[in-house]
């Protein structure tokens, strides 16, 4: 939805991501890596979290793929879902929520509940791109705050994956900027009650969701090569005529300007997480 | 004179007539009282038509006029005895923000604002009143020294949004939104916030989150501007007029939401054509609201900034969605 989707190609240095799901290959036992061309064994793919084998290219993960890979058959209870209303009357957004729905089967576009990572419980959500951007509204707004009370409420610690962040959505105009203070504010209570919220950036975390909830993290990790910043790169090039230096609001642009704690691979998350909450219980 | 739009040539040919009129009178001292009179009445009646049908991006353009008071416009108006305070303590004073100390009516307040350049020059100085990182911290720093010394903050705000730049983006420009949203939700001090041109995005909301937020009735307050919405649906970012239609940004609009308290009335035609009227009608309402946040206690005061914000959204419960 918002600008920084549609430049991505023209900025090689970030590693494209492209979508991949599983009936992208249901039958082929292989796939080509967007990033470095080498083909990749399936199986291979899937049991590294979408990882490529040879060159460590991040596939883009549905939220409920990136689920699974986090709490590992273990119990996950999400809250009652809501469904986006048209504060506006935004011509064509009803429909686009029920496209939208009706290809991700997910509410809106984030899946939140109560969850355990290796033993340690915690509210964990997740961000999907393939919803509008993952771009944030009423509805992805009231489930982080429903989130981060319940957390509150039950002193647990919370994890949120804001990769697929695609700012905030434009279709509910000035509800949507309002989700940015009603979150932050969220996450204020929790932190000043002394609990633990550890802010997971994927690609990509963008505009309204990173200048909010995102980056108030007690820790932000990030995955390598996701997009991070607030304005799109395409707006910044366009504004300031000049031509974007290499890996520009990557991870790793992020990490050397002292904005993120760490860089975590994808198949070593779920051991880094639950490590960090261990050492908080 | 001050540069007109076209949709108040009309206004402004009769004007003309009208004070050319005035001069033949006193040149060949004859009466034409009655003819000035029928033509004052004219006027009047066009204004009103004009000025009270503007459309949503009308209001913006005026928001955007180069006349408009700026934010150290309003501070002469409103205010005495302004002290500049400046820098982050950190890396540099950004000009795209002014802050410092003031009094409003005897009270010593805090008081911070985006400032647009009033010409060229002083447009470059201030990289057109879009702030950087260190101008959101330096913000941050005089709402946690408003805070600390017990005194009102009053946020005045017109900035069309932070600057999308490369060192912006390196030194966290994200970040230091989120940081000045979060810090001032929890501030134990009153906050006025009143929206007085251009609201554009974080970049405005990060000075707007107050007690009480008020608008000028000619102000905008969008999540994205019209022209950025305009590209993003149709890549045309000529279609701005349209796009000002669907994002309900006017004031009368985010009245009816909750999303603000209250609409300060401009001067028929806008602010640029009055500044001191301007300033008079927003005293007025500065002094009421003022005197309410004033006087709740700092617990309930948070509590209910907190809460005000909380209950903001619309969604249905998926049950009764498909019922
Ligand atoms: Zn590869």
């Amino acid at each position: 939805m918002l600008n920084v989707f549609r430049s991505k190609p023209k900025y090689a240095t970030v590693k494209q991501h492209e979508r991949v799901e599983k009936k992208d290959f249901p039958d082929n036992l292989w796939t080509r890596c967007d990033c470095c061309g080498k083909m990749i064994y399936n199986k291979e793919l899937e049991k590294d979290g979408f990882l490529c084998v040879h060159c460590g290219h991040h596939f883009r993960l549905c939220a409920s793929q990136r689920l699974a890979k986090l709490v590992e058959g273990h119990d996950f209870q999400p809250f009652p879902p809501l469904i986006a209303a048209d504060p506006l009357t935004f011509p064509g957004y009803p429909e686009r929520i029920k496209l939208a729905q009706e290809q991700t089967g997910l509410d809106d576009a984030i899946i939140i509940g109560k969850a355990c990572v290796r033993d340690s419980p915690c509210v964990l959500g997740i961000i999907d791109f393939s919803f509008i951007g993952g771009s944030m509204g009423s509805v992805v707004g009231e489930q982080l705050v429903r989130g981060f009370e319940y957390a509150l409420e039950h002193r647990l610690p919370v994890v949120i994956f804001s990769g697929g962040g695609g700012g905030a959505r434009m279709h509910e105009g000035i509800f949507s900027l309002m989700q940015m203070a009603k979150t932050a504010q969220a996450v204020g209570r929790h932190s000043r009650a002394g609990l633990l919220y550890i802010s997971v950036l994927t690609h990509p975390t963008m505009g309204g969701i990173y200048a909010s909830f995102a980056s108030l993290g007690d820790i932000i990790l990030a995955e390598p090569g996701a997009l991070i910043g607030f304005a799109g790169p395409r707006i910044v090039e366009e504004t300031t005529r000049q031509k974007l230096p290499p890996g520009f609001q990557t991870a790793e642009f992020a990490l050397a300007h002292g904005m993120i704690d760490d860089i975590v691979p994808r198949n070593q998350m779920v051991d880094y997480v639950g490590r960090l909450l261990k050492w908080h219980r | 004179m001050i540069q007109a739009f076209e949709w108040e040539k009309p206004i402004l040919e009769l004007e003309a007539k009208i004070t050319e009129l005035r001069q033949f009178v006193d040149s060949a001292e004859m009466d034409f009282s009655k003819e000035i009179n029928t033509l004052e009445r004219r006027v009047e009646k066009l204004r009103k038509e004009i000025y009270e049908k503007l459309t949503p991006f009308q209001r913006v353009m005026m928001a955007r006029h180069p006349k408009r008071p700026t934010t150290l416009d309003y501070i002469d108006l409103l205010f005495d005895d302004f002290v500049e305070f400046h820098g982050d303590r950190f890396y540099r004073d950004d000009g795209a923000i002014v802050g410092g100390i003031a009094l409003f009516e005897g009270q010593p307040v805090t008081v911070i604002g985006p400032q647009k350049g009033r010409d060229t020059k002083e447009n470059i100085a201030r990289n057109f009143g879009l702030p950087h990182p260190e101008g959101y911290r330096k913000a941050l720093r005089l709402m946690k020294q408003a805070e600390k010394f017990g005194r009102p903050i009053i946020t005045l705000i017109d900035v069309v949004g932070a600057y999308p730049g490369i060192a912006a983006e390196e030194r966290g420009q994200g970040l230091v939104i989120a940081e000045c949203i979060e810090e001032m939700s929890f501030l134990r001090t009153p906050i006025l916030a009143i929206i007085t041109g251009e609201g554009g995005s974080g970049g405005a909301l990060a000075l707007g989150v107050g007690d009480r937020i008020l608008m000028l009735e000619h102000a905008w307050y969008s999540v994205i501007s019209p022209e950025m919405c305009a590209n993003i649906l149709w890549r045309d970012s000529s279609r701005a007029a349209e796009a000002a239609e669907l994002l309900r940004l006017t004031p009368t609009d985010l009245l009816k939401f909750g999303i603000i308290d209250d609409v300060i009335t401009e001067p028929l035609g806008g602010a640029h054509r009055d500044h001191a009227l301007t300033g008079q009608q927003m005293r007025a309402f500065m002094r009421r609201y003022l005197a309410i946040i004033n006087k709740t206690p700092l617990d309930q005061l948070v509590e209910q900034r907190l809460a005000r914000f909380r209950k903001i959204g619309q969604f249905a419960e998926k049950q009764l969605a498909e019922m």
